[in-house]
């Protein structure tokens, strides 16, 4: 069956409105300006998805709190679920930006990375 | 006292790309003064992503966005200064900076950038009546406190005002497990950008109420709840449609003003609609080798524009420092016309300008299948079709120095038009 | 707790830090007890911050004595004490011809109260000394001797001079009920009782509830609520002197003021209303208060509003004041309303020359009798400040930017005796978070500093008394 969605982009800030028809896998987008905006309306219809930024506990870092990032994006419905296993994590301080900090997070197949860099305190 | 060839006020997002620039251009003794424990500014804690595909061509977190810039300016070995704050600047340019190590500290600088960014519209300004409890916080606040600091600020939340720090906190919260009621909006229209009400808002099923206004907080130690009423055309709450909600914290996303104390106590004029210094194609201020990028000048939505203006004040500062004297001067002035706010830089020095000069402009009203014009004088030269335009998403045009052909116009009105 | 005092002072605001002050410099163990977390909480901390020349009140009150004998004292402690005051003369606007002999009223009162400084001026002459003025002044008194004064600070130094000379203070204590046991009395509050040969009841807006629990005279005091908008200190010079309206039909009205630390102050409101702890805002006081501001200064920029705020005064149906002996050891200074911040000091003295008389205390040999402010070094010049922060880099630190107020001078709030324990309690001590961003920027670094200096987790920190908590809990 045919079916037809009216999207806003979020692959950038333009916030294009796009609309996709999908009958099955087979899936049509419309008023993208970008290749990215395509791959999006395809994306969100079959298997949205979403980069979740948070932050992680440094146990002797000069901050507080590590900044993190699923490195892709991930399927939107593991959110929370990927968020509870954020928040129970620590890490030891030094932390280098881009270091992963939760390998594989949720069976995923997506790390969690740092997004700065922790000096020990 | 010590004389600097060029010095940044600020180490966030603007004085970072200017300092890179100037040296790039050929400057090297620079002095950035930055009033936190890091350089990065505000995009520390705007550890989302959605930064950077224009400047990087990729999706980065705030802080991924800052280290990119940092990297390089201790690659260049800027020099830089940590918890100093700018405390006065003279039109001669001097300035008082302090610190803890050094005490009060004046410093002579061949040119200026002012980049101190801007701040958050608080509850007082906006008037909002009620009771004046604890768990009231504008969202930059309350983003600190989460983002850099680790605590939860609230378990049941009320946002007022749609702009982006507002809609971004609203999942930042709920991610952390607070749940958010409702983001109330006064304009009819959203302050913040559109991809932020579907990922922010959207994903998480949180309302968001346009035309609306908190009337009341409830709380005399914490907020308890809110009141919310419905506006009319004037922005005025309309009786008969209130609604209370419980809640125990109120955010508060109203407006960003650029922060232009400083910039006051040297004397530079300032633009009434953007809060602003008025600056000239080169970003050069009313003060003589005193420049401004970033939210200083004016609050933009993006930082990949805001590197992209402060890189031109760094390069323009540099061929200041170098040159000295510029030739005379001579003004067009830039100005807005129907559905135009205000234009940035607000006039064009056609003597010195470069062969091109990119005007960003807001729009004040949400318009549909209108056109942006660009008349000089009387005569339209430039005519672009916009399927939409809104206050909350800055434009830009660029005007080319060859277009003015030998008549020089004496002014080049921008507007929005059918 | 059971503990026993020659004076308890119920109450921490203006009136009772004033008069623990004076107490202290006689030979009498004195406490002050307060319900709230720090002094200067209730009616002190919001209000015009004005200190009146004397020619509002009847000649013969005690509104009229205490308004100008204080008024005089301030002028003086202001310097022993080191507190912010400015002497910037107000003005009575007339808008009316019809007025005037209401105008000429107030001055010939003003002589009678022994008013010094008092002229009447014309419309054109008073537009001379303040060019902001309306064009539909006709006439205006002008006082010279009135001023401007920090109500947080002046309260705080009373506060922290009694308590170098001895005085205790018990805060989160209030006094639930007293009775006489023949040798004095005897007050139960939520923290166990206290035992005072001698009571003062400055409880402002409860002292109608202390009096009532002794005296045989039933009182009520009326909360009466006045709001305030503060605009930013770029538009503070818009008026030097304290502007304020002849009464007319149309209502008692409204003032225009520099405040000592350089903002605007427009308000206030007049509001009878129920709950004595009812500070809310309403819209239409505030429009009410703008709109009637316009009167005397048309061009008032309210887009400069840095916050609203409103205060909750102790009204008597009496109109004047109740101060003195309402029973054999027991002293009034109830129903304390406007001029009570200029009368404070005034009233401290009265009372506690009562209370000397009666039990013939002496004069304490050690008694401290000035008291420095915390350094403003964002205010020093810049060798001097560049000295202090070589000493303490603290004061190098600045946490507020709008107020330009150190790290340092937060720690020295926390830790002056009585000292901040709460956000508030820095707020009106240095002034960080007063400023035009209204702690946006500075509220988590306060939270920091408060938590590390009082050795208790953030989450504990208060924006004022228990139950304000800013945070909720550690991610």
């Amino acid at each position: 069956m045919m079916k037809e969605y009216e999207l806003t982009c979020i692959q950038c800030p333009i916030g294009c409105a796009l609309t996709v028809t999908a009958d099955g896998d087979n899936v049509a987008v419309s008023g993208n300006t970008c290749l990215r905006g395509a791959e999006y309306g395809r994306k969100e219809v079959l298997h949205p998805s979403r980069t979740v930024t948070s932050t992680v506990l440094t146990e002797n870092g000069e901050i507080k709190r590590l900044s993190v990032k699923t490195k892709t994006d991930i399927p939107k419905e593991k959110i929370f679920e990927v968020m509870d296993v954020i928040r129970k994590t620590k890490v030891k301080a030094p932390v280098r930006i881009g270091d992963v900090v939760i390998e594989n997070v949720c069976g995923t197949g997506v790390d969690v990375i740092a997004t700065k860099s922790v000096e020990k305190r | 006292m010590t004389y600097h060839d060029l010095v940044i006020i600020g180490g966030g997002p603007a004085g970072l790309a200017a300092a890179v620039s100037a040296h790039e251009a050929g400057i090297e003794d620079i002095l950035i003064l930055e009033r936190d424990e890091r350089l990065g500014g505000i995009l520390n804690q705007c550890i989302h992503n959605g930064f950077g595909l224009h400047t990087f061509k990729e999706e980065l977190t705030g802080p991924e966005y800052a280290d990119r810039y940092i990297k390089k300016v201790t690659d260049y070995k800027i020099p830089y200064k940590l918890k100093s704050i700018a405390a006065d600047i003279s039109a001669e340019r001097e300035i008082l900076y302090v610190n803890g190590e050094e005490g009060a500290v004046s410093v002579k600088a061949g040119a200026v950038i002012l980049a101190m960014g801007c701040r958050e519209r608080p509850r007082g300004a906006l008037g909002l009546p009620g009771y004046r409890p604890a768990g009231i916080f504008t969202a930059g606040t309350a983003q600190r406190l989460m983002n850099i600091e680790g605590y939860s600020v609230g378990k049941k939340v009320f946002i007022l005002g749609s702009g982006d720090i507002g809609l971004i906190m609203a999942r930042r919260m709920t991610l952390e497990g607070a749940i958010v009621i409702c983001v109330a909006e006064l304009m009819p229209y959203s302050g913040g950008l559109n991809r932020n009400i579907v990922q922010c808002l959207n994903d998480f099923n949180i309302p968001l109420k346009l035309s609306h206004t908190v009337t009341k907080i409830h709380g005399k130690q914490r907020v308890t709840g809110i009141t919310i009423s419905e506006v009319d055309a004037n922005r005025r709450p309309i009786k008969g449609t209130e609604e209370y909600y419980d809640c125990d914290t109120l955010l508060l996303s109203c407006g960003l003003l650029p922060e232009n104390e400083l910039s006051k106590s040297a004397g530079v004029t300032l633009d009434r609609v953007t809060g602003g210094p008025v600056v000239d194609d080169k970003l050069q201020t009313s003060v003589e080798g005193v420049f401004a990028c970033g939210n200083v000048l004016h609050v933009h939505d993006l930082v990949d524009y805001v590197s992209e203006e402060a890189e031109r004040a760094g390069r323009q500062a540099a061929s200041f420092v170098k040159s000295g004297k510029e030739n005379d001067k001579k003004y067009i002035t830039l100005s807005v016309g129907s559905g135009v706010r205000y234009t940035v830089p607000q006039m064009i020095d056609v003597n010195n300008m470069n062969d091109s000069v990119t005007v960003r402009f807001r729009v004040s009203d949400v318009f549909r299948d209108k056109s942006v014009s660009v008349c000089y004088d009387d005569k339209c030269v430039i005519k672009r079709k916009k399927r939409i335009l809104a206050p909350g998403e800055m434009e830009q045009i660029v005007i080319k120095k060859d277009t003015f052909g030998d008549s020089m116009p004496k002014t080049v009105k921008i507007s929005v038009e059918d | 707790m059971n503990e026993k005092y020659d004076v308890c002072i119920i109450g921490g605001g203006v009136v009772g830090c004033a008069t623990a002050r004076e107490l202290s410099k006689y030979d009498l163990k004195v406490c002050v007890v307060e319900k709230e977390e720090d002094v200067c909480s209730g009616t002190s901390k919001a209000n015009s911050a004005i200190v009146h020349a004397g020619f509002d009140a009847v000649p013969g009150t005690l509104k009229a004595k205490m308004n100008v004998r204080g008024a005089e004292l301030i002028r003086q402690l202001s310097k022993t004490l080191d507190f912010p005051y400015r002497q910037n003369g107000s003005l009575v606007l007339c808008f009316d011809e019809n007025g005037i002999p209401e105008l000429n009223k107030l001055y010939e009162r003003g002589i009678r109260n022994g008013v010094s400084g008092l002229s009447i001026i014309s419309g054109d002459e008073a537009r001379r000394l303040e060019p902001a003025l309306s064009d539909k002044v006709v006439s205006a008194l002008l006082a010279e001797n009135a001023g401007i004064v920090c109500p947080f600070q002046m309260t705080i130094a009373f506060a922290e001079n009694a308590a170098s000379n001895g005085v205790t203070f018990r805060f989160l204590t209030e006094v639930t009920d007293i009775r006489s046991d023949g040798d004095g009395y005897v007050l139960s509050t939520n923290k166990g009782e206290i035992n005072a040969k001698y009571v003062v009841n400055a409880a402002g807006l409860y002292s109608d509830k202390i009096h009532n629990a002794v005296a045989d005279d039933k009182i009520t005091v009326i909360p009466r609520r006045g709001e305030y908008v503060l605009l930013d200190r770029e538009v503070g010079d818009l008026v030097s002197h304290t502007v304020f309206q002849l009464p007319t039909k149309y209502g008692k009205g409204v003032l225009v003021s520099p405040t000592v630390h350089g903002n605007l102050l427009v308000g206030p409101s007049a509001d009878d209303i129920e709950d004595k702890e009812d500070t809310q805002t309403t819209a239409s006081a505030t429009a009410s208060v703008k709109e009637r501001a316009l009167l005397s200064v048309p061009k008032v920029p309210y887009n400069k509003t840095i916050t609203g705020f409103s205060g909750v005064r102790a009204h008597l149906e009496t109109g004047d004041f109740i101060i003195g002996e309402t029973k054999n050891g027991f002293f009034d200074a109830a129903g304390v309303e406007s001029p009570g911040l200029t009368a404070a000091p005034a009233i401290g003295e009265y009372l506690t020359e009562l209370i000397v008389n009666k039990c013939g205390a002496s004069l304490k040999e050690n008694y401290v009798k000035e008291r420095r402010g915390i350094p403003q070094v964002a205010k020093l010049p810049q060798k001097e400040r560049t000295e202090l922060i070589k000493k303490n880099p603290k004061y190098g630190v600045i946490i507020c930017r709008c107020e330009n107020i150190s790290e340092g001078e937060i720690v020295d709030a926390i830790h002056r005796t009585p000292g901040a324990v709460s956000l508030d309690g820095i707020k009106r001590r240095v002034r960080q978070g007063m400023g035009r961003c209204q702690a946006g920027f500075c509220t988590p670094a306060a939270i920091a500093i408060l938590a590390r200096e009082l050795g208790i987790p953030e989450e504990q920190v208060t924006k004022n008394r228990p139950g304000s908590q800013q945070i909720k809990e550690s991610l």
